[in-house]
């Protein structure tokens, strides 16, 4: 059986407790990008701490309102396959750089 | 007409048919937003500034066209509407019917703040003469946000019946109710994971 549809009302008043948490640690991290962007890193650095915060973040919404953390493996399954494809499709886009470089001239 | 395997797990996969549905269907949504995200980073490489010229001047950061305080404001929208409909399943599987009602419709609400919002931002925009034809920027800041906004009214359609007449099933077959609830649930959450990645990328970046 499917764990969420066979959980107690106890167990659930436990995922209640993790899920304003979780709330209390997005608000927090939602802080901490804006604070970041007013720093103006260089793009680079900017990027990376902008996505790796993205990231936790949507990991936890993932992890625990998606209830991630206990799913079953065909979950999984498909999320791997979703993952390949995605990372296929922007090396994918960006390799075309090579093709275009030196006639490649882009207005804002 | 009864579709079967609606409220027990199937042996083979593990889960209701549902929410195998539902995953394959955001996972569909992944490679559309994906694929904009991929056309957003393209551009934006090969662009000499960014944002760029709007209007003779010249941009450094997104945040001096795109109004921050508003997206951010939005941001702690959208999380906690999240919280509301995560707690309205909860409220579901502990049989609680009015609690359900209560957050549900605190999801919805949440949802139209969240649409209102943009409205006005959007509503700024256009008296600035910022329309998508002006600059790639412009066009992606829409593109992204126009499509985000859709799928938020997608999820009100469906929250609201579910909130609504769809709710009767709760009498009649509440453990079905519940299941609904918590792929509708994984549908927003999406739609909340998505908007986490947008608006960094669009307006702080």
């Amino acid at each position: 059986m499917d764990e969420h549809t066979t959980a107690s009302a106890e167990d659930i008043r436990k995922h209640v407790r993790v899920y304003l948490i979780v709330f209390a640690a997005l608000a927090t991290l939602t802080v901490v990008t804006v604070a970041v962007s007013y720093v103006h890193l260089p793009i680079l650095p900017a990027l990376v701490v902008g996505l790796l915060i993205a990231t936790i973040k949507g990991g936890l919404v993932a992890a625990y309102f998606m209830h991630l953390v206990s799913e079953k493996k065909v979950i999984f399954g498909v999320l791997i396959i979703t993952a390949v494809f995605l990372v296929g499709m922007f090396i994918l886009t960006l390799s075309s750089f090579h093709d275009q470089e030196g006639i490649m001239t882009f207005t804002p | 007409m009864d579709i079967p395997y609606t409220v027990t797990a199937r042996p083979d996969t593990g889960v209701f048919n549902a929410k195998l549905g539902v995953w394959l269907f955001l996972a569909s949504e992944v490679m559309l937003f994906g694929g904009l995200f991929a056309g957003y980073v393209f551009l934006r490489i090969g662009a000499p500034a960014w944002p760029g010229a709007l209007h003779g001047e010249t941009y450094a950061h997104a945040s001096e066209v795109l109004n921050v305080p508003l997206a951010t404001l939005n941001t702690f929208v959208l999380i906690a509407s999240s919280v509301t409909m995560v707690m309205a399943w909860a409220s579901l599987m502990m049989k609680n019917f009015a609690r359900y009602r209560l957050y549900m419709g605190g999801t919805i609400a949440l949802a139209f703040v969240f649409l209102i919002v943009k409205v006005f931002e959007y509503g700024s925009k256009f008296e600035h003469g910022l329309f998508p034809s002006e600059s790639n920027f412009l066009a992606i800041y829409f593109t992204l946000t126009g499509l985000h906004a859709l799928h938020v009214i997608g999820g009100i359609i469906v929250n609201t019946y579910f909130w609504g007449p769809g709710a009767k099933m709760w009498r009649t077959d509440p453990k079905r109710f519940t299941n609904r609830i918590e792929v509708a649930g994984l549908y927003w959450h999406f739609v909340d994971l998505v908007w986490i990645f947008l608006f960094p990328t669009i307006y702080l970046l």
